[in-house]
């Protein structure tokens, strides 16, 4: 019986690695099933599960919330997303990010992080001059 | 004694000094490793990810993506600049800040305009000082970053090269190379540069689907989002293991100010003793 090398794998994790008889995914375009020497496929993966069959008939169930399915003659690869993807989403995304550079340079000349900067330095001015006045009594 | 008393209050203070560096090293001590089981966690998606990203690059003919080819005239460039949340990490920092720095100066020269995405507050709070657009900007990763966090800062850069209006990704961050080492490295993202694992010669295309365009466009924003967030990894250890060293250092620095001034401390008693004794000598001798 031949069998397929499977890696599925997440971007934080490593999920599922071995040898595999038959993989079963949900494609963008519908439902495919694996076996060994596949044609070379490339897709994107709807969120769904991820179905691997073991050698032994047992079959292991993995979810993912989308990703892309890679298919070559003697490897399945399954990069999962961990995160929830949708254009939308994504978009929000940038728009917080964007925002928060506006936000940082709005308040470029923050008073009150000037008044800590000069309260900071004010201090080390008192340190330095106190180790000043030690080293002229100690060498008395 | 009032001298002797002044030199007390400041061994206790450095000894204080020395008590928190110690504390922040063991912290750093016990969080590099996380750091670095979350870097080797991350790594097999790393792989695969290139692996497919390589296979595309090379399969496909029919369909160039905007990504893979370079560009003639360079007129903005955009880059996206990983540091760390907190201070205390010597020079981790600032040899990347430099480092990128030069290179802004050139672009200048060259009066080519650049785009900065920050990652991390020190990042944001040094290049919001400075003339650059700051585009975007994230931070408060924490010690176990999610590849959420970084989505919509690559989603700016990814649209505005998408949209043309920069020609040129870099990502620069701390390579993690050991604990004693964290080198400042910048990585040009976009276009992809060509490597020589990318170009062997096999004729041969994927089956797509749906179609080759934007199968490969979803590929590509997910290999340069694993690069970046790879990168964050790194310079999350990188951190780590800075601050470790910076603080065991301060450390060290703190016990040889503390054993000198405990040697002057002991001069000041000893002569004002020595003063009280030949006082009341000089004393007695009068009576």
């Amino acid at each position: 019986m031949s069998t397929i090398r499977c890696d599925i794998v997440g971007a934080e994790s490593e999920i599922f690695h071995g040898q595999a008889k038959l993989v079963i995914a949900t494609g963008e375009a519908g439902e495919l099933g694996i076996a060994p020497r596949h044609a070379p496929l490339i897709t994107r993966l709807k969120p769904g599960q991820v179905r691997v069959q073991l050698e032994n008939g047992e079959e292991l169930c993995f979810y993912v919330s989308g990703g892309i399915l890679e298919v070559q003659p003697q490897v399945v690869t399954v990069l999962a997303d961990t995160a929830i993807r949708a254009k939308d989403l994504d978009e929000a995304a940038a728009r917080r990010a964007k925002e928060n550079a506006e936000r940082l340079l709005a308040n470029r000349a923050d008073a009150v992080e000037i008044a800590q900067a000069q309260a900071e330095l004010m201090q080390a001015i008192a340190q330095l001059r106190a180790i000043e006045q030690l080293r002229k009594q100690t060498r008395h | 004694m009032a001298g002797a008393r002044e030199i007390r209050t400041k061994i206790k203070s450095v000894a204080n000094t020395r008590k928190v560096t110690r504390a922040l090293e063991m912290v750093s001590a016990s969080k590099i490793r996380k750091a670095q089981e979350l870097m080797r966690a991350s790594r097999p998606y790393a792989r695969a990810m290139r692996q497919v990203a390589g296979h595309v690059a090379r399969a496909n003919t029919e369909f160039k993506h905007p990504f893979l080819s370079s560009r003639e005239s360079v007129k903005r460039v955009g880059y996206i600049i990983i540091s760390t949340d907190r201070g205390l990490c010597g020079g981790l920092n600032s040899n990347l800040f430099r480092k990128l720095l030069a290179e802004i100066r050139d672009w200048n020269e060259k009066n080519v305009e650049v785009d900065i995405v920050a990652i991390g507050t020190k990042a944001n709070v040094f290049f919001r000082r400075l003339k650059v657009n700051l585009v975007g900007s994230a931070s408060h990763l924490g010690e176990k970053p999610k590849i959420e966090q970084l989505i919509g800062v690559i989603k700016i850069m990814l649209d505005s090269y998408s949209a043309g209006s920069i020609d040129r990704l870099t990502l620069a961050y701390n390579d993690f190379v050991n604990t004693m080492t964290q080198k400042p490295t910048l990585d040009q993202l976009l276009p992809l540069p060509p490597s020589d694992s990318l170009a062997t010669a096999h004729d041969w295309d994927y089956l797509y689907e749906p179609d080759a365009e934007s199968v490969l466009e979803h590929v590509l924003t997910r290999y340069i989002e694993s690069l970046v967030y790879q990168a964050t990894l790194e310079n999350l250890a990188s951190e780590h293991a800075a601050r470790m060293v910076a603080m065991k250092s301060a450390g060290d620095n703190a016990k040889k100010a503390i054993d000198s001034l405990t040697l002057v401390y002991n001069k000041v008693r000893q002569a004002a003793i020595t003063q009280e004794i030949s006082e009341i000598v000089g004393g007695a001798a009068a009576v």
